[in-house]
C-alpha cells in the first residue's frame, strides 16, 4: 500500500498496480477499506473516491490542523490516521462487503446500437452473439467519472473489446451504452464521446430528482439484459 | 427580489464556493475558480463567505440593480463602473434602484467575481449554488446567464442592513482588502508546485524542463483547465495507466506532451500521468491565465504549502474582524 500526495489537499492510496488482472476479491478489498475509512470520520476529510485500486482521500488541511496535526507534517499525521483506521476494521471479524447489484435493461436495437454492426464484424460473430456476450458478465463499477453519473465497468468479455472511434461523435444520447477498449458503459447524459455505442437503456443514469442522482457507484455490480423495443418504449414512459 | 443580467458578455454564470462530497458519483467540486477572491468580495458585502456570487469572463458585461444593495468585487484587472463611479476591486459600494453596473474587457487576467449583498437566491443542487454548465444543473437554470436574465436576490442579512446604512453618505468605501488578494493577475506568473503522484514516471531532464521551462498559455483555456505549451515532456515509459483521482490544480500530461493544468471544473479521474500539483493558495493565479500568458513553476515542499495555506486563513480571519468594525 503506498501513500501518495495529490496536491496540498487530497491523498491518494494505491492498494494495488492493476486491477484489471487482479481477482475479484480484490474489488471486496477496496469497497472495505474505502468503508472502514468512512466509518472512521477522520477530521478534516472531507471526500473519499475510489477508482480502480486507488482510493483518494480529500481533506481540508486548516480543518486537519484543529484536529491536532502539526503543520509541518500534517500529511504523515494523516497517513497514520488512514492506516489506523484501515487496520481498526481488518482486525475485527470482517464481516461480508456487500455491494450492490443494479440491472440494466438494454436494447439492442440498430436504431440506437449506432456501432453495432462494426462492433460485431471486428469481433466476427453475429448481433445475437454480440448481445449474448455482453449481457453474460456481472461487470464491476471500476470508477466514476468523464462526466457525472458514468461508471467505467472492468469485466468485458475481451472478444468485445473495440478501439475507441478515431473521430468521437460531438453528442451521444443519454442512456447510450458503449464499448471502449476493454470497458462498457452507460453515458448519463447527452455528451461528445469516443466509445463504440451498442444499444441504449431507458434508466435515467443520472437524475438530480433521486438521492444519491447516479444509478452507479465505484463498487457496484452491474448486469445488462436484452430487452425489446416495446419494452424499451413502455419504461421510457 | 431580482438584479437584471443586461449583458452577460463571452461567460458569466452563478457561482459558490463549491460542491463537495460528490466525488464517488462523478461530479466535481467546481465552484468559482478563485475560491477566495470569492470569499473576501462576499465579506465585502456583509455576506456569509458562502453565499452565491456572479463570476465574470473576459468582461463586456452589464447589470441593472432593482433596489439598495451594497456590491463588491475582486479578480482581474477590470475597468468598472457605476454611472460616473470607478469602482475598484476590493472596495464596498452602494448601489440604488436602477444603478448600472458596467465592466469592460480586463487588462490582465480574465475573471471577476460580483458579490450583491443578499447574495444570489438559486437553489442548491447537491449542496451547492454553483453552476455545472458541462452536466447542466445547478447556479441558474444550470447554464451560463444570457442577456434578459433576472437573478432573484437573497433577503439582505441585518449586518449587510447596518453596513448599507453606513454607506448612504459615501457610497464608496475609503478602505479596500489587501492588493494581493483582491488582483491575482500578472502576464508572467510565477506557480509554486509539490511533486506529482508521477513525478518518477519522468526522467530528470523533463522534470528539470518542468522547473526551469517557459509555459504559454494556449487559446485552450477554459473552466475545466488550461493547456500549456512549452518544453516537451517526455515520459520514460509509455504504458497507459489506469484512471485515478485528480484535483484543480493537478498538472497532467497526455501522450502529446504538453502540459494540462486542470481548473475547477476538471473532471473527477483522469488517466494521464500527474507530474506536479499547483499548491493551492496559488490557485486564485491560475484562475486568471489568459492566452498568451508566460507561466513558469518552482517547486516548493507541501508543508510550506500548508503553512501558506493556514497563513492565508489567518489574515482573512483578521481582515474579517476588521471589517466588522468598520461595516456595523
Amino acid at each position: 500500500m503506498e501513500f501518495i500526495p495529490l496536491g496540498d489537499s487530497a491523498l491518494l492510496i494505491r492498494l494495488g498496480d492493476d486491477l484489471e488482472k487482479l481477482a475479484p476479491r480484490s474489488f471486496e478489498n477496496i469497497l472495505g477499506a474505502l468503508q472502514r475509512l468512512e466509518a472512521a470520520q477522520i477530521s478534516g476529510v472531507v471526500d473519499l473516491t475510489l477508482s480502480y485500486a486507488t482510493i483518494a482521500v480529500f481533506f481540508d488541511p486548516g480543518r486537519v490542523v484543529e484536529a491536532g496535526a502539526p503543520v509541518g507534517n500534517l500529511v504523515d499525521w494523516l497517513t497514520a490516521k488512514i492506516q489506523g483506521a484501515l487496520q481498526k476494521g481488518s482486525k475485527r471479524k470482517q464481516k461480508k462487503i456487500e455491494s450492490r447489484l443494479v440491472e440494466i435493461p438494454v436494447c439492442y436495437e440498430q436504431e440506437f446500437g449506432l456501432d453495432l454492426d462494426e462492433v460485431a464484424q471486428r469481433a466476427a460473430i453475429s448481433i445475437k452473439e454480440l448481445i449474448q456476450l455482453h449481457t453474460a458478465p456481472e461487470y464491476r463499477v471500476a470508477c466514476v467519472g468523464f462526466t457525472p453519473g458514468f461508471g467505467f465497468l472492468s469485466g468485458l468479455d475481451q472478444k468485445l473489446a473495440t478501439p475507441r472511434r478515431e473521430a468521437p461523435r460531438t453528442a451521444v444520447p443519454a442512456g447510450s451504452v458503449a464499448i471502449g477498449g476493454i470497458q462498457t458503459g452507460v453515458y448519463p447524459i447527452r455528451s461528445p464521446g469516443g466509445w463504440n455505442v451498442i444499444g441504449r437503456t431507458a434508466l435515467r443514469m443520472f437524475d438530480l430528482q433521486r438521492d444519491p442522482p447516479a444509478l452507479l457507484s465505484a463498487g457496484d455490480r452491474v448486469r445488462f439484459h436484452s430487452i425489446t423495443r416495446a419494452e424499451f418504449d413502455s419504461l421510457g414512459k | 427580489m431580482i438584479t437584471q443580467i443586461l449583458r452577460a458578455g463571452p461567460l458569466a454564470s452563478v457561482q459558490d464556493p463549491g460542491r463537495f462530497g460528490h466525488r464517488r458519483i462523478g461530479v466535481g467540486s467546481g465552484g468559482a475558480l478563485d475560491p477566495f477572491a470569492a470569499r473576501v468580495a462576499n465579506l465585502l458585502v456583509s455576506n456569509d463567505v458562502t453565499a452565491a456570487l456572479i463570476e465574470v469572463t473576459l468582461g463586456n458585461f452589464r447589470i441593472r440593480f432593482t433596489d439598495e444593495r451594497v456590491i463588491a468585487w475582486c479578480g482581474g484587472a477590470f475597468p468598472v463602473q457605476i454611472g460616473q463611479d470607478k469602482i475598484s476591486a476590493g472596495h464596498a459600494f452602494l448601489v440604488r434602484a436602477g444603478d448600472e453596473l458596467v465592466t469592460g474587457a480586463p487588462q490582465i487576467g480574465c475573471r471577476m467575481w460580483l458579490a450583491i449583498s443578499g447574495g444570489i437566491d438559486v437553489p442548491f443542487v447537491l449542496g451547492s449554488r454553483s453552476t455545472d454548465m458541462r452536466a447542466a444543473f445547478g447556479g441558474f437554470n444550470g447554464r451560463a446567464l444570457h442577456d434578459g436574465d433576472d437573478l432573484p436576490l437573497g433577503e439582505v442579512t441585518a449586518p449587510a442592513r447596518a453596513h448599507m446604512k453606513t454607506m448612504r453618505e459615501k457610497r464608496l468605501s475609503s478602505w479596500s482588502a489587501p492588493r494581493e488578494w483582491i488582483s491575482t493577475a500578472t502576464r508572467y506568473p510565477k506557480l509554486r508546485l509539490t511533486r506529482g503522484a508521477d513525478w518518477d514516471r519522468f526522467n530528470t531532464s523533463t522534470q528539470e524542463a518542468l522547473m526551469s521551462g517557459k509555459f504559454t498559455v494556449t487559446p485552450e483555456v477554459d473552466r475545466m483547465g488550461v493547456r500549456l505549451d512549452g518544453p516537451e515532456l517526455k515520459r520514460i515509459e509509455a504504458s497507459d495507466l489506469l484512471s485515478e483521482a485528480v484535483v484543480p490544480g493537478t498538472i497532467q500530461v497526455p501522450p502529446s506532451g504538453k502540459p494540462i493544468l486542470l481548473s475547477g471544473d476538471c473532471q473527477t479521474i483522469g488517466g494521464y500521468p500527474k507530474i506536479a500539483h499547483v499548491i493551492t493558495v496559488d490557485l486564485p493565479i491560475v484562475a486568471q491565465l489568459r492566452t498568451g500568458d508566460e507561466v513558469r513553476f518552482q517547486e516548493t515542499s507541501i508543508s510550506e504549502a500548508h503553512s501558506l495555506l493556514l497563513q492565508r486563513e489567518r489574515d482573512l480571519d483578521r481582515f474579517r474582524i476588521g471589517l466588522d468594525l468598520k461595516t456595523s
